[in-house]
């Protein structure tokens, strides 16, 4: 692989692509990966203050006599959902270290919750921002007492004289050891650990020293008066936790199909011993030589989230209707906060169909020609527990448009000037894809172009190579 | 609008892409279709969580009336199908069918430890799977998988009816498509410029995922123009209602009657999460439900199709016993579901209704696992072993 091509390569998976910039001007990899990381903790994002929330939560909610008022009230509340989905998504477009952004969307869905509270959401969000690049103990730690998590897996219902086991099951199975790596009774044993572990009314951690079962357990093979910190430690001290999110980060970040053993045992071994620093262990995987191996490139299915922010940052969009971002996201399959269960998104093959494809390829003529879209989205848990009026439409669908944006073309326009008109192709081609196209199919591709002056030719060429099924993967 | 814009847009509504497939990819749409006895499952998808207690209603029960002072429906009311229960009032024409032996209810349906997230109820529901287990495949994308052993040419094998696909209709290795609206699936698929892409790919690198992608890309075409063709084959001998799920019921008649080898069709629903003033609303769902299934078994009749087609409903969840105070109902567990078909083994009441007076904090118990139903369906009707699909066998019933 050239430099060229390790650079983009890079760029493609520890971001959302590689600039023209950065493309013209290829650097040691070393250099590129030292600057992927941002030197300070990142700034939260907030969508909902800390008064917004004081009005909507369930403590002022319940001051609300007026039944129907209140409704109203939650109903508003819960569709500030959306307004963050945006904030985060902007933050993705704008992101000077998208690697921060990346490894969130990672987290995000490692760590899924669903919840109808958008504050619960925003807190744990934050909490994921902070320590994405961070140490894995403490953001296990922190996304652990977050009450989103809280709330998504029943710890609130979890107190001495009724167990709940749900987070004492997950946190196991999907968040450090993965299947097979404990028994039942050792699911039980950490519930029991993790009674009295809640949030207050105003969303805020605390311990309820008197739900809390004290007790001896037996966790792990090992016996004492655990409480839900101990259990997380046990968990850290374990070398299958290092590798089972190894073997995660290695799919998100390598390949979605092939993985190779070796190198996943090597990622974790640095893991465990630099005691789970997230930041060194991507530096071990980004500058190893395996990553930049023939066999990588094309290996990754661009996730929609992925797709939708490489668009925005190598095209700037104004969309007429901002909720388009995340009309995107549903047609697609990865809406943000919305996961579709505690596992978060399969990903890798899971985003293709035939729908999905179709509407993929098409998606660069509605985003860039105003060639809209017309299409039903499935409704979401929020949509389905608000249809309650008799004479709502009963389609169980929302009908919506997707495109009506206008694209910022000037720069990227600028930056393919003076090609021939035969060479364009190509060149934009190794810019745009992961993997090399035959001749023949950019014959193909240029017998569709718009040839009557070098800017429309330029861009039809840049749409219809957005609009192959290469563009889809990275 | 520059004319060079305007033409540069067209490129992509004229012709079609199926002019470009590769003759290899055609073989499925000369092949012929109509094969007499070739079952088909029509899935019906109640979304929200249908109260299936004044779906199906114990019209002698005290305690059913005793919770539900003001939705309870009355028993002169109710469609009388024996002496202790009654069809809701507006199954005027599942009734009629249910008196001719076309009509299978089967009663307390559900999973152990039901979960009340629509969610998470509907991902149990549509991948098949125990409410502690996370399976990222539907149960219906696994009958394809199993099935379609030699179809790669047999994309158009299960439909849902929707812009998106639903993770029932996901395998782990094939999938079902999606189609709403015929034509403008065929006119997205059928952008030349794709079928030029796969005309011009080559296959060197068939075994990555460029190769899944453009495998998938061809067969969307190729399915977007069979179902095309196969559309226009049919006229309706009915008048389907003028609603969502009417014009749903027409698109699957015209293609089951038409000889299309499509097997699952999959159709949705809502929305049914009536937490308030639950009579109105379930009264219009199921009004326009009742009216589309009636048109389509007419419609399947009319053809001497009928008795190769089961319809099957279900929903993520019942609803609670007793009613709430916006007259209304809350998340519940377990459910029944319909089978409707001419091709029935045992028609009527397959089970008895759930004991009232058996609750689990309010809510009823399950009787009859979802998975067995599904197990049922797939052994008897859609004939394969559903082990592979369900990952454990279960015991099949016996109204199929």
């Amino acid at each position: 692989m050239t430099l060229q091509e390790q650079n983009k390569l890079l760029y493609a998976r520890a971001g959302f692509g590689i600039s023209i910039a950065d493309y013209r001007r290829p650097r040691p990899i070393k250099e590129c990966v030292v600057g992927l990381f941002p030197p300070t903790t990142p700034g939260r994002l907030e969508m909902i203050s800390e008064e917004e929330w004081a009005e909507n939560s369930p403590k002022a909610m319940k001051e609300l006599t007026d039944d129907l008022m209140r409704k109203e009230k939650q109903k508003a509340f819960r569709e500030r959902a959306k307004d963050l989905n945006q904030l985060w998504v902007q933050a993705m477009v704008e992101a000077q270290y998208p690697l921060l952004e990346k490894m969130s969307i990672f987290w995000h869905g490692h760590f899924a919750t669903h919840t109808a509270n958008p504050y619960f959401d925003q807190l744990l969000l934050n909490d994921v921002r902070k320590n994405a690049l961070g140490n894995f103990g403490d953001l296990l730690r922190a996304v652990s007492k977050s009450p989103a998590m809280l709330q998504f897996l029943n710890n609130q219902q979890n107190k001495k004289a009724h167990p709940n086991e749900n987070f004492a099951r997950e946190v196991m199975e999907l968040f450090t050891l993965g299947r097979g790596h404990y028994t039942e009774q050792d699911i039980k044993e950490a519930a029991r650990a993790f009674t009295g572990w809640a949030y207050d009314g105003y969303g805020m951690f605390v311990f309820h020293k008197g739900q809390h079962d004290d007790g001896e357990k037996q966790f792990l093979g090992r016996r004492g008066n655990w409480n839900g910190d101990d259990i997380l430690n046990i968990l850290l001290e374990q070398k299958q936790t290092a590798l089972f999110i190894s073997q995660k980060l290695y799919r998100y970040f390598v390949s979605d199909e092939k993985v190779n053993d070796k190198h996943v045992q090597q990622m974790a071994k640095h893991f465990y011993e630099s005691n789970y620093d997230i930041a060194a262990l991507l530096k071990h995987m980004f500058t190893a030589d395996w990553f930049y191996d023939d066999s990588v490139k094309g290996a990754k299915v661009k996730a929609p989230v992925e797709l939708l922010v490489g668009y925005q940052r190598l095209l700037p969009i104004e969309f007429r209707n901002q909720n388009t971002v995340t009309y995107i996201q549903r047609v697609l399959g990865q809406h943000l906060f919305n996961p579709p269960n505690v596992a978060g998104w399969p990903g890798g093959k899971n985003w293709i169909d035939s729908s999905s494809l179709v509407i993929r390829m098409q998606l660069p003529q509605a985003l860039f020609m105003s060639k809209e879209l017309n299409l039903d989205l499935k409704p979401t848990e929020q949509e389905i527990m608000m249809t309650h009026k008799v004479n709502q439409s009963t389609s169980p669908n929302k009908n919506v448009r997707i495109g009506q944006a206008i694209a910022d073309w000037s720069s990227y326009v600028a930056e393919w000037k003076g090609y021939g008109r035969a060479e364009l192709p190509k060149a934009m081609a190794e810019y745009l894809l992961p993997v090399a196209v035959s001749n023949s199919q950019l014959n193909a591709l240029q017998q569709f172009c718009d040839k009557d002056n070098e800017e429309d030719y330029i861009k039809s060429v840049s749409i219809l190579l957005m609009g192959m099924p290469e563009y889809q993967l990275c | 609008m520059s004319v060079s814009r305007r033409r540069f847009l067209e490129m992509s509504s004229l012709a079609t892409a199926s002019m470009f497939v590769p003759k290899f990819l055609k073989a499925f749409e000369s092949k012929p279709v109509n094969l007499p006895g070739h079952k088909v499952l029509v899935v019906v998808q109640l979304s929200g969580g249908n109260d299936g207690l004044n779906t199906v209603i114990p019209y002698r029960n005290d305690i059913y009336y005793k919770n539900r002072p003001v939705i309870g429906i009355k028993r002169e009311e109710a469609l009388s199908l024996n002496d202790e229960v009654g069809l809701n009032p507006m199954m005027k024409g599942i009734k009629a069918l249910y008196d001719k032996g076309y009509v299978s209810i089967v009663n307390g349906v559900g999973y152990a430890e039901p979960n009340r997230s629509h969610f998470r109820s509907m991902d149990i529901w549509q991948s098949g799977s125990a409410a502690d287990e996370l399976v990222t495949s539907g149960w219906l994308g696994r009958y394809l998988d199993n099935a379609c052993t030699d179809c790669d040419k047999h994309n158009a094998f299960a439909i849902e009816v929707d812009d998106t696909l639903s993770l029932a209709m996901k395998g782990k290795q094939r999938n079902a498509i999606a189609v709403q609206d015929i034509n403008q699936f065929h006119n997205a698929a059928g952008n030349p410029y794709f079928g030029k892409l796969i005309q011009t790919h080559e296959q060197e690198h068939d075994a990555q995922l460029a190769g899944y992608l453009y495998r998938t890309l061809s067969e969307t075409i190729s399915a977007a123009d069979y179902v095309y063709q196969q559309n226009k084959i049919y006229t309706a001998s009915q008048t389907y209602p003028n609603t969502a799920i009417g014009k749903h019921m027409k698109m699957i008649g015209n293609l089951i009657n038409a000889g299309a080898e499509t097997r699952v069709y999959y159709v949705s629903h809502s929305s049914f999460d009536t937490h308030v003033d639950q009579k109105n609303r379930q009264n219009k769902l199921f009004t326009e439900l009742d009216d589309s299934l009636s048109a389509l078994v007419a419609d399947l009749q009319c053809s001497g199709r009928f008795n190769d087609v089961m319809i099957m409903t279900f929903s993520e969840f019942g609803r609670r016993v007793t009613q709430n105070a916006s007259n209304g109902t809350d998340h519940g567990t377990a459910n029944n579901m319909f089978f409707i078909s001419g091709g029935l083994k045992k028609a009527g009441l397959y089970n008895p209704l759930p004991d009232l007076g058996n609750l689990d904090q309010g809510d009823i118990k399950y009787s009859i696992d979802f998975k067995q139903v599904y197990a049922t369906v797939l052994d008897k009707w859609m004939s394969i072993v559903p082990k592979e699909i369900l990952a454990k066998s279960y015991d099949t019933m016996s109204f199929i």
